[in-house]
């Protein structure tokens, strides 16, 4: 199986170096081709598990709770600006 | 806060001897020796406390399970402590008790790396639930220790920081992720210490470091304040130095959480019942599929020496069988890959952790931010768990993982339906040496093979101390059980432990 690494690592949002494109792409290729051993199984008709302990759904009254504070939360903000987290324009 | 970040231990103050009283050998108590000489007036807290501080500024330059030492908070707390016991009132088991904690566990004030680059200078503005719960017994935080980025590792090579060593052999790795956890509680660095198993991280660095480590049964502990790894099996649990500690902390930290809408609402029994030498009536099972090839003869001939003790001691022992145990680890690294790339997608420079500098717009400064933070083998794995949920590829990687895990919850299920615990080596080596395994991650992943079905499961499962290869390393026994079942866990491996002096052997270590 041949990954397209750079596409991958677009949606991953990655940058990587030439030297990381090389080394990843042979070492998930390898990694790639051994889980192809779950391809001798048939699971036709088997439900996939996504959670290992039964439990229904979790529901809780629709109440208003104090959230963290905002001061707090900026705190630690790697930029922030009137109460908001700061980033780049993202909108021409 | 005053705190001590990764190698500056020079700025801790040096701790002296508040009295003369009986404080050579405090670091290497259990919970229960120290809270009963506690409750004795034999020791205070803080001679404790300044033993453990002594001992890790004696080991810390060899063994470097720590990156972050909280001392004067510690020193505060077991000061507190001191007071009630000198006013006569009554503490719990853990009031006063030197832990550990495993880095990846938010401390409201103290910085949170996992180990990560990009979590560098995280200060969390809260506690975790098991944080919480800790600090209402009353229990000392000595520091944050190592362990592999996210938890993505086995050997603690992949921390971000240091390589953490293992206290019988330096030239080894102490397992991981939770290789900090372990190798400190090894080498009597913290009395006992709190860690977290994805697919192994407390139960494999537990048996490479000769201590007992146990992952509850999923659901059991709150996650919350867990920072997510592979969020439908990561699970928090004890690294102890005997099986009674174990017990001891699994009390304090069990039970419903509303902040976590995977725990279970379940009543939790006291854990300290199940310490009984008794197996009469239990049976064990024992998996044929798990004595694989590339299994170490001397781990193979410990496991079976554990079983010749068990059958010896009435329990009725079973041949059983596992049939979808060589898939384990190719539907691990589907499911736990795909569930980090998704929850490590957070990351992105914004509201918290590392922000790159020099980019021209919004993308570059996701991607830069992600290649700066980011470690290899956590890119690796980010790169692969996109690569398993892109379009085009879903069904044939993380559908088809997702139904192979129900087949193997139907082995265990079966297997339960005839036993009440499994048996099996904890890993099929003892620890390898640092960087063997670096250079070829398929390898290593393969190490985990012993571990992983438990996290797909969900069930609970204990290693234990069961006895040392030639060259001196521990090898651990695990015992798994049913779901919620750690009470059956305990009792088993307590038994064993209570007629064995393996848990008792200590690591050569000099200052």
């Amino acid at each position: 199986m041949k990954m397209d690494i750079e596409k991958v690592a677009r949606l991953a949002r990655l940058e990587l170096t030439e030297e990381e494109k090389v080394t990843f792409g042979n070492q998930l290729e390898q990694i790639l081709n051994y889980m192809e051993q779950l391809n001798k199984l048939d699971t036709t008709g088997v439900e996939p598990t996504s959670h290992a302990i039964p439990i229904s759904n979790v529901f809780k009254e629709d109440e208003v709770k104090p959230s963290f504070p905002q001061k707090e939360v900026l705190a630690i903000a790697p930029d922030e600006e009137d109460g908001h987290f700061k980033v780049p324009k993202i909108i021409e | 806060m005053q705190d001590f970040f990764l190698t500056h231990y020079s700025n801790v103050p040096s701790f002296q001897h508040s009295s003369g009283r009986l404080n050579m050998d405090l670091h290497s108590l259990t919970i229960h020796e120290l809270h009963d000489l506690l409750v004795k007036k034999k020791v205070t807290s803080k001679e404790a406390t300044e033993s453990l501080y002594r001992r890790i500024h004696e080991m810390e330059g060899k063994v470097k399970a720590y990156l972050l030492l909280t001392g004067e908070e510690a020193l505060r707390q077991a000061d507190h402590v001191d007071r009630q016991i000198a006013k006569g009132e009554e503490i719990g088991d853990l009031a006063g008790v030197p832990i550990g904690l495993k880095d990846i566990l938010c401390t409201k004030g103290i910085r949170t790396t996992c180990a990560s680059k990009i979590l560098e200078n995280y200060t969390p503005f809260y506690d975790g639930t098991v944080i919480k719960k800790l600090k209402e017994r009353e229990a000392v935080f000595l520091g944050k220790l190592n362990m592999d980025e996210f938890a993505m590792g086995s050997s603690t090579e992949n921390s971000g920081f240091q390589v953490t060593r293992n206290p019988w052999d330096l030239e080894r790795i102490p397992g991981g992720s939770s290789g900090g956890s372990a190798a400190a509680v090894a080498a009597d660095e913290c009395i006992a210490a709190l860690g977290t198993d994805t697919g192994g991280s407390i139960r494999q660095p537990a048996a490479c470091c000769g201590v007992v480590g146990l992952k509850p049964t999923y659901g059991r502990v709150s996650r919350y304040g867990l920072v997510a790894f592979a969020s439908s099996l990561d699970q928090i649990g004890p690294i102890t130095k005997d099986v009674e500690d174990s017990a001891i902390l699994m009390n304090a930290i069990s039970g419903y959480d509303p902040h976590d809408s995977t725990s279970v609402d379940m009543p939790v029994p006291d854990y300290k019942q199940s310490l009984k030498k008794d197996l009469k009536g239990v049976r064990i099972g024992i998996p044929d599929e798990y004595f694989i090839e590339g299994m170490d003869p001397e781990v193979e001939r410990s496991i079976k020496e554990a079983v010749d003790f068990f059958r010896k001691w009435g329990a009725e022992i079973q041949n059983i069988s596992l049939p979808h145990t060589e898939y384990a680890v190719a539907i691990y690294y589907i499911l736990a890959t795909a569930e980090a790339s998704s929850n490590l997608a957070r990351y992105d420079g914004v509201k918290y952790g590392l922000r790159s500098k020099g980019y021209r717009d919004l993308m570059e400064m996701y991607t830069q931010t992600r290649a700066k933070g980011f470690g290899e083998e956590v890119k690796r794995r980010i790169i692969l768990g996109t690569y398993v949920l892109s379009a085009g590829y879903y069904d044939a990687y993380y559908r088809k993982a997702s139904q192979v895990r129900t087949l193997m919850r139907k082995d265990f299920e079966e297997a339960f339906q005839r036993v009440d615990v499994i048996l099996s080596p904890t890993a099929p080596t003892p620890a390898f040496r640092i960087g063997e395994k670096t250079e070829d991650p398929l390898q290593m992943y393969l190490s985990d093979i012993h571990t992983i079905p438990v996290n797909l499961t969900g069930i609970p499962a204990i290693s234990i101390p069961c006895g040392f290869s030639h060259e001196g390393l521990p090898i651990g026994l695990q015992i798994m059980g049913r779901h919620f079942d750690e009470g059956m866990l305990l009792r088993v491996a307590y038994t064993f432990e209570q007629n064995t002096d393996f848990h008792l052997q200590k690591p050569r270590l000099k200052a």
